[in-house]
C-alpha cells in the first residue's frame, strides 16, 4: 500500500518538474564507460594499488591461469583427435574466469554457461568431470557438493534459476552469494532481463559476471546491442554495474572482492569483465569468417597470462615461480584426469529412464522394459557407435 | 466444507502453508490482492510478505525463480495469472524445471508447482483462455495436473505441493465457482497420475478433464435418458502422469471410447490417448473413437468462444457417433 504520509509529499516514481526537455532526458553515455584496471597491457602497475594478498595467492592465481591454459590447448587437441566432443576454449579470457571464481566465498555457488572451466575446478569440480562434461556424460553435472550448478548451455536460462537460488540465500540468511556467470549475447534474452529484474525486486544476492569477450559467435558486441557496455544495463534495473579490465586478473579479483560484499547485502550487481576470445567460439566455429587476423593479433599483444607474467615478475615474485613446472604440473593434472575420464565406466541405459522422476512413473517403466528386451533381441543395434568415424 | 473450486484451491494453500514453513507463495497480484480470482486471498495476512509477495510481470522469472527457489529447499508454489500466459515460462520449464534432476543424476531437484487458471468460458480478454495442456504434457519431466471437483483440487493441489517433482497445476477457471462440493477439512490428499471413473457404464466410455467435466457429465446422463445405454465417464485428474490402466479397463469393458477436450483437436491430449487405446485395447473396440473438442483454430474473444467451446449438445453429438458407429472391415 502506498504510504499516506509519503503522499503529503509526493510519490515517489514522480521525481522533480523541469523545464527543460534536456534534463528530463537519460542519455546512453557518450563514450564506453572506462574499465578498472590494475595492471596495464605492458604489465605496468602502480604498487600501492596492488589488492591486499600473499604472494602465495598471487601465484595460485597463476596456477589456475595456466592450467586453463593447458586444459584449453588439450582439450582442443582431443576433439581433433575425435577422443572429445564440440569444445569452447576459453583461451584469452583466463584473467577474468580465474579472477572472479577467486574471489568468491567457500558457501558461494557457481552458475556457468560453459565457458568458464577453471572457475569450476577452482569451485572444487574434479578436471576428469570436465572432460566428461564435454564428453557429453550427465554424471559431469553432480557438483553439488562443490556448490556448482550444470553449464547453462540454452542463453540465459540460468539466470531466472540464479537469482531464484540466491533468493533462497537470502531466505535462509545465509551470507553466501550466487555468482551467474554469462557472455555478453545473454543481456539480449528475456530470460537475462527477467531474471536480473526480478533479482533486484527481491533482494536476490546474485552478481552477474559477464566476460565480455566481444562476441556471440559471429555476432560483434556492437550487433548485440546499441549500449556501449553490458554493465550499464544494471541501471535500468536499479542494480550497479561495474566495468573491469578482464585481462587483468588483480583488477577482476578486486572489483568482484568488492562487488561480492555489496551483493551479499542483498544487491544484485553486474560486473562486466572486458576482454577477447582468442580461440573459435567452439571446435566447430570458424572465426575468420566473422573476424580480421589482425583484430585476434592487437589482442594476442595483450593475452592475459602474459601480463601477469610480467607483474609477478616487477613484483619481486617471479623468483619464487617455476613457470616451467607449473606447466608440466597442469600438463600432469590433465593426463591424470584424461586417464580417469579414460577408465570412467559406462552408464547402464536405464540412467536415460530412471533419473528423470522420484518415482519411475509406470509409463517410463514400459518403455525401459520394452527398450531392454529390444536390446536383448538385437544386440548388434548399436554396434555401429564403436565403428563410428571419431570427431 | 462445502465449497468452491476456487476456494478448496485457496484451502490447500493455508493447509500447505500451515503445515510447512518451506512453502513460499508468489506470482503477479497475488498477495495484497488475493489473485485476480481471490485463490490466494488471506495468505499474505497470516504468513507474512516474505512467504506470500507480489512479483513483477515476468512470467519467464517466475518459474524460472521457482526452480532456484526449489533447488535450495524451498516449495514455491507460483502463479501465472492466466493460461495465455505460460507461454514465456514454457522456456524454464523444458530447458530448466522439468530435468534439473535428471541432468545431475539426482543431485539437485525441482520440487515446484506452477498454478495459473486455464480454459475459457468466463468471458476473459484475449490471451486469458487458452488450453495447451498436451503441449505440456509432452515435456518429460513435468507433470501435468488438471483437477474438475473442488475436493481433487484440494487433494491434488497438496499432492502437487509435496511431490519431489515440479507439477503445473491447471485450474479449470469456468469452474471456479459455478458449483459447491463438499471437501474434506485440513489435510486431504489425492495422488497425481490416478484418474476417477465418475459414472460407472457399460456401452461406451468417455472420458475428459479439467474444464470440460461437467458438461461432459451432463451430456452423459441425458444421453441416458434419451435412449437405453450406460456411459462410463473418466476423469483423467492428471494427464501427465496418465492413468493408462483405467482408461485401458474401461474402454476393454465398453468397447467405445469418446473423447472430450476444450483444447485444439490436432496434436491435442484425445491424440495420445487414442494411441494408447490403439496399443491396448485396439481389438476391443466396436467403433471408432471419437473427439469432441476445440477446433483447429486459436481461442475466440469473448463474443465467439460459446461456438467454440464443446458444450452438451456437441457432445452428446459426438458420443451418439461412436455409439453408432461401425468398426471392422
Amino acid at each position: 500500500m502506498t504510504n499516506v504520509s509519503q503522499l503529503d509529499e509526493q510519490p515517489a516514481y514522480l521525481g522533480a518538474a523541469s523545464e527543460s526537455l534536456a534534463e528530463c532526458t537519460l542519455s546512453e553515455p557518450e563514450r564506453t564507460p572506462p574499465r578498472y584496471q590494475i595492471v596495464d597491457a605492458d604489465g605496468n602497475y602502480e604498487p600501492s594499488r596492488v589488492p591486499a594478498i600473499s604472494d602465495e595467492e598471487l601465484i595460485a592465481l597463476y596456477r589456475w591461469m595456466v592450467l586453463q591454459q593447458v586444459v584449453d590447448q588439450r582439450m582442443v587437441k582431443l576433439q581433433r583427435r575425435g577422443e572429445m566432443g564440440t569444445y569452447a576454449s576459453v583461451r584469452g579470457q583466463e584473467a577474468s574466469v580465474v579472477g572472479c571464481a577467486y574471489a568468491l566465498e567457500d558457501d558461494d555457488w557457481l552458475f556457468p554457461y560453459g565457458r568458464e572451466g577453471a572457475a569450476e575446478l577452482i569451485q572444487g569440480m574434479p578436471l576428469r568431470d570436465l572432460l566428461l562434461y564435454w564428453r557429453g556424460v550427465e554424471d559431469a553435472n553432480k557438483q553439488a557438493a562443490n556448490n556448482t550448478f550444470p553449464p547453462a548451455i540454452a542463453i540465459g536460462t540460468h539466470i531466472p534459476v540464479g537469482v531464484g537460488f540466491a533468493w533462497g540465500m537470502r531466505l535462509d540468511d545465509s551470507d553466501a552469494i550466487a555468482a551467474l556467470y554469462h557472455g555478453d549475447g545473454h543481456p539480449s534474452t528475456g530470460e537475462y532481463q527477467a531474471g536480473v529484474n526480478f533479482g533486484s525486486v527481491v533482494d536476490a544476492p546474485a552478481l552477474l559476471f559477464c566476460p565480455n569477450n566481444g562476441y556471440s559467435i559471429s555476432a560483434s558486441f556492437e550487433q548485440q546491442t546499441r549500449a556501449k557496455s553490458v554493465a550499464q544495463k544494471g541501471i535500468a534495473w536499479g542494480i550497479d554495474g561495474i566495468r573491469v579490465d578482464g585481462n587483468d586478473v588483480l583488477a577482476v579479483y578486486d572489483a568482484v572482492k568488492t562487488a561480492r560484499e555489496h551483493v551479499a547485502a542483498g544487491n544484485p550487481t553486474i560486473v562486466e569483465a572486458v576482454t577477447y576470445r582468442l580461440d573459435a567460439h567452439t571446435t566447430n566455429d570458424d572465426p575468420s569468417l566473422y573476424r580480421d587476423q589482425e583484430e585476434v593479433d592487437w589482442w594476442e599483444d595483450r593475452e592475459p597470462v602474459e601480463r601477469f607474467e610480467s607483474f609477478l615478475q616487477q613484483h619481486g615474485v617471479w623468483d619464487e615461480v617455476d613457470a616451467e613446472a607449473i606447466r608440466e604440473e597442469a600438463n600432469e593434472q590433465f593426463d591424470e584426469a584424461k586417464a580417469a575420464a579414460d577408465a570412467f565406466e559406462k552408464r547402464d541405459v536405464s540412467e536415460m529412464f530412471t533419473y528423470l522422476y522420484d518415482d519411475l512413473p509406470p509409463e517410463l517403466e514400459r518403455q525401459l522394459e520394452e527398450f531392454e528386451s529390444f536390446l536383448e533381441a538385437r544386440p548388434d543395434a548399436y554396434d555401429y557407435i564403436e565403428h563410428r568415424p571419431k570427431g | 466444507m462445502n465449497a468452491t473450486l476456487v476456494e478448496s484451491v485457496n484451502d490447500a494453500l493455508h493447509v500447505a502453508m500451515a503445515d510447512d514453513d518451506d512453502v513460499v507463495v508468489y506470482g503477479e497480484d497475488v498477495a495484497q490482492q488475493g489473485g485476480v480470482f481471490r485463490a490466494t486471498e488471506g495468505l499474505q495476512d497470516e504468513y507474512g510478505d516474505e512467504r506470500v509477495l507480489d512479483t513483477p510481470i515476468t512470467e519467464i522469472a517466475i518459474a524460472g525463480s521457482a526452480v532456484g527457489l526449489a533447488m535450495r529447499g524451498y516449495r514455491p508454489v507460483a502463479e501465472i495469472q492466466f493460461s495465455g500466459f505460460i507461454p514465456p515460462a514454457f522456456n524454464q520449464l523444458v530447458a530448466m524445471a522439468s530435468r534439473i534432476r535428471w541432468r545431475t543424476r539426482g543431485e539437485l531437484t525441482a520440487p515446484m508447482v506452477i498454478r495459473a487458471p486455464y480454459g475459457g468460458g468466463v468471458r476473459a480478454l484475449e490471451h486469458h483462455s487458452e488450453s495447451l495442456e498436451a503441449a505440456y504434457a509432452h515435456v518429460p519431466g513435468l507433470q501435468v495436473v488438471v483437477p474438475s471437483t473442488p475436493a481433487d483440487t484440494k487433494g491434488l493441489l497438496l499432492s502437487a505441493i509435496r511431490d519431489p517433482d515440479p507439477v503445473l497445476f491447471l485450474e479449470p477457471k469456468r469452474l471456479y465457482r459455478s458449483f459447491r462440493d463438499e471437501v474434506p477439512e485440513g489435510e486431504h490428499t489425492v495422488p497425481i497420475g490416478e484418474a476417477a471413473v465418475r459414472t460407472e457404464g457399460e456401452d461406451v466410455t468417455v472420458i475428459s478433464w479439467g474444464a470440460t467435466m461437467p458438461d461432459t457429465l451432463a451430456a452423459a446422463e441425458a444421453l441416458e435418458e434419451e435412449r437405453d445405454v450406460s456411459i462410463e465417464v473418466v476423469d483423467l485428474r492428471s494427464i501427465s502422469p496418465l492413468d493408462k490402466e483405467t482408461v485401458l479397463d474401461s474402454v476393454r469393458k465398453t468397447g467405445r471410447a469418446a473423447i472430450v477436450h476444450e483444447a485444439a483437436k490436432s496434436g491435442g491430449f484425445a491424440a495420445e490417448l487414442i494411441a494408447t487405446i490403439n496399443e491396448g485395447a485396439l481389438m476391443h473396440l466396436e467403433a471408432p473413437v471419437s473427439r469432441i473438442t476445440g477446433f483447429d483454430v486459436p481461442m475466440p474473444m469473448l463474443a465467439m468462444e460459446d461456438f467454440y467451446l464443446p458444450n452438451p449438445p456437441r457432445i452428446e453429438e459426438g458420443i451418439k457417433d461412436v455409439l453408432d458407429g461401425e468398426g471392422g472391415v
